[in-house]
């Protein structure tokens, strides 16, 4: 089972480094994971997209309240919330494909951030199976490069 | 006025009451322990970092304060990786502190650099590289108090160079408020009063306590929990001497070298009341065989460790003096013996710890014979191997902190450091290090450590010639192939002892056994006893690796 951690953690040096350990150490896997600030400075959050099943998602979650730097935890197990990635895609284009793709970014409502003479480059927000979708669509006009910002996520409403 | 950063480093370390540190200097540590040399810290000098890491530890272990080690930058960080990881599994609380190179250099490949803040991220609860000297006094309160509280653990402080040599401003902060750090000690009461209810109503109840019980000082509670509700109780290795090995209720260690009726009881329970004890492998044995009727209560102050291995049904989070304390009210006074009971009493009775009584010198017979003249008194410290776990066997204790071997990680070379800080912190308790001939070489060079600094440890090498335990195993399961096991180089281990300027005693006979040892205590200087034993005997019982824990080995006795 896939499941969204979103950790609040002390911003200093090192605390990246504590929580990729105690994934690796534990041999866990890290699907996607974002960090930035908050709307506090001294404190930034991660987002962390693991898989698992909810005994490791158990552990998981307190093994990150064990760290001396990790301020809360929360999952979206049972919380309504949205789950944002930014995706830019580099691909293939010339005058003959490049109304098509256009049509395409139309629809998903992607946007068309630069243009060269043989490429595009896609911006695109959503959620993952969006992505998806609209990556599988694309990918046969050549996919050249890809890069994602990892998910993040939030609480519906007033959580 | 301002102070510079070795000036704070060590009137922080007076304010959190610091009498004695272990360690050794070097070229980055000098302003330190330029200051260190007038100050009324007692500084022992060791002869190896992962001594002094271990004698710390050893220090904390037995006064419940908080052991501290200092090294210099890289190999002498890097010397404490081990002791540093050994009192991070067994949950001890410890202070390192690390000279490293000077701000500017440092990720330069400067001359004995190392990350030791990174090398050590997994082996400390916490740990610090302080960049500017104003923060210094902050994280010293801050890694004593972290370094004590919750779930117990070392803490790591890397102070560069430039920052011991750099003034600030000191004053000692009086609290510490870490807003990612708030251990809860108090246990949730509706889950109190459902444990209670559920020991009210088991047939087959066992208490299962570990070192938790011990840091929480909750062995009086445990006590009084056990009588009242009639609870027979079951300890791990690093529960020794929370709960009296001489007491009807007691029937021993539980787990691969636990006694038949502590393992047997287990297996057989309806209901394992856990304390401060993690379920550990060397306890469960073969976890899907593990307890199968029995229903789960763990008290532990670290939820991680509440079903990892084991599924709980009342999990209680908090500190387990506080909680025991509550739960003991909640719990019917019982005074009859059960079915139960009466069937543990047959267990102790047809299976007890034994082995050969004949005339040769055997390892056991020694034990007993150091716990006879210790009477609960002293202080045992073990290495690792068949040493071990005899000693876990035929040491009898009654008071915690008087048992002190590792736990977790399973050092060899632990002991005998291990002692040196015992002796340290109870300088009036005798000490003893239950060794073999191979964990006594780990760590040998700290005789003179106990040398130079007059510290008489007393050292009982069970000397077999072997790596005993791994030679057992061999002989077990790998068809006498004594690969890699044969101690054929061991020195004269007296000569050894004479040459440090220590006392060495060689006993080779049964008989001559108690008077060696009376003679050992008198000396006040450090003694190596050295117990020429029967080479290949074996520990008994014994649950195989992989096997349920009432597939018990019993062996020959
Ligand atoms: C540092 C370290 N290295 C290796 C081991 C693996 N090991 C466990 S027991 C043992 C043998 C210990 O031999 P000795 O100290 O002579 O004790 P004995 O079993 O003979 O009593 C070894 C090598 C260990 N536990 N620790
Ligand atoms: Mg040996």
């Amino acid at each position: 089972m896939r499941h969204a951690i979103s950790v609040l953690v002390e911003n200093k040096a090192g605390v990246l480094a504590r929580i990729a350990n105690l994934f690796s150490a534990r041999g866990y896997n890290i699907d996607s994971l974002a960090v930035g600030e908050t709307e506090d400075p001294s404190i930034s959050r991660m987002t962390i997209i693991v898989r698992g099943d909810e005994r490791i998602l158990e552990q998981i979650e307190k093994q990150l309240n064990k760290l001396v730097d990790v301020i809360r935890v929360s999952d979206f197990l049972e919380t309504e919330h949205l789950e944002r990635d930014l995706t830019l895609i580099k691909v293939a284009a010339d005058k003959n494909t490049r109304l098509e793709i256009m049509q395409i970014v139309d629809i998903f409502r992607a946007k068309i951030v630069d243009v060269g003479s043989s490429s595009l480059i896609i911006e695109m927000t959503g959620n993952e199976e969006k992505i998806k979708a609209f990556v599988e669509i694309i990918r046969p006009f050549g996919i050249k490069e890809m890069v994602r910002t990892g998910v993040v996520a939030m609480a519906r409403g007033n959580k | 006025m301002k102070k510079t950063g070795a000036q704070i480093l060590i009137e922080s370390l007076l304010k959190e009451k610091v009498e004695v540190v272990f360690g050794i200097p070097g070229g980055v540590f000098l302003p330190t322990f330029d200051v260190l040399y007038d100050s009324p810290i007692r500084f022992i000098l060791t002869r190896h970092e992962q001594g002094a890491a271990h004698m710390a530890e050893g220090f904390s272990r037995a006064s419940g304060k908080v052991g501290v080690c200092f090294a210099t930058s890289g190999p002498g960080a890097t010397n404490l990786v081990t002791g540093l990881a050994n009192a991070n599994m067994d949950s001890i609380p410890m202070i390192a502190i690390t000279a490293q190179v000077a701000t500017n250099l440092i990720g330069n490949d400067a001359f004995q650099e190392a990350d030791i803040t990174g090398i050590t991220r997994p082996v400390t609860k916490h740990n610090y590289l302080v960049k500017d000297v104003r923060d210094l006094a902050r994280i010293v309160k801050e890694a004593f108090y972290i370094a004590q509280t919750g779930r117990p653990g070392p803490v790591l402080i890397d102070l560069p160079v430039d920052v011991q040599k750099a003034e600030c401003d000191f004053s000692y902060p009086a609290q510490v408020d870490i807003r990612s750090y708030r251990p809860n000690y108090q246990g949730h009461p509706g889950q109190i009063k459902k444990a209670a209810e559920m020991i009210n109503h088991a047939q087959k109840p066992v208490l299962y306590i570990g070192g938790g019980v011990i840091t929480s000082g909750a062995h009086k509670e445990i006590l009084a929990l056990a009588e009242k509700a009639q609870l027979p109780v079951i300890w791990t290795l690093m529960g020794i001497g929370a709960f009296p090995s001489v007491h009807d209720l007691s029937l021993g260690m539980v787990g691969m070298h636990g006694t038949y009726s502590a393992n047997h009881a287990t297996q057989k329970s309806d209901l394992i009341i856990a304390v401060g004890a993690r379920f550990d492998d060397r306890v469960t044995g073969r976890l899907d065989k593990f307890a199968p009727g029995a229903k789960v209560i763990h008290i532990d102050i670290d939820p991680t460790s509440i079903s990892k291995n084991i599924k709980v049904d009342v999990p209680i989070v908090g500190d387990a003096r506080v909680i025991v304390e509550e739960m003991v009210k909640y719990v019917a006074k019982k005074t009859k013996m059960t079915d139960w009971h009466k069937q543990i009493e047959i267990w102790k009775k047809d299976f007890p710890l034994t082995y050969k009584k004949d005339n040769k010198l055997r390892a056991q017979y020694v034990i007993e014979q150091i716990s006879e003249i210790t009477k609960g008194n002293g202080i045992i410290t073990t290495e690792v191997g068949q040493n071990q776990m005899w000693s876990t066997q035929f040491i009898n204790s009654k008071t915690p902190r008087t048992f002190i071997s590792s736990g977790g990680l399973g050092t060899m070379g632990y002991g005998f450091p291990a002692a040196i800080g015992a002796k340290v912190a109870c300088p009036d308790k005798v000490v003893f290090d239950i060794a073999g001939d191979g964990s006594i070489q780990m760590n040998i060079q700290e005789l003179a450590t106990a040398v130079q600094n007059k510290i008489p440890v007393k050292v009982a090498i069970l000397n077999n010639g072997y790596l005993g335990m791994v030679r057992q195993w061999q002989q077990l399961f790998y068809k006498k192939r004594y690969s890699g096991t044969v101690l054929s180089g061991n020195p004269d281990f007296v000569k050894v002892a004479e040459a440090y300027g220590a006392v060495g005693i060689r006993v080779e006979k049964k008989s001559d056994v108690k008077a060696a040892l009376q003679k050992a205590i008198k000396i006040d200087k450090p003694v190596f006893l050295d117990f020429r034993i029967e080479p290949e005997e074996n520990v008994f019982p014994m649950v195989p690796a992989g096997a349920a824990l009432d597939e018990i080995l019993q062996g020959v006795a």
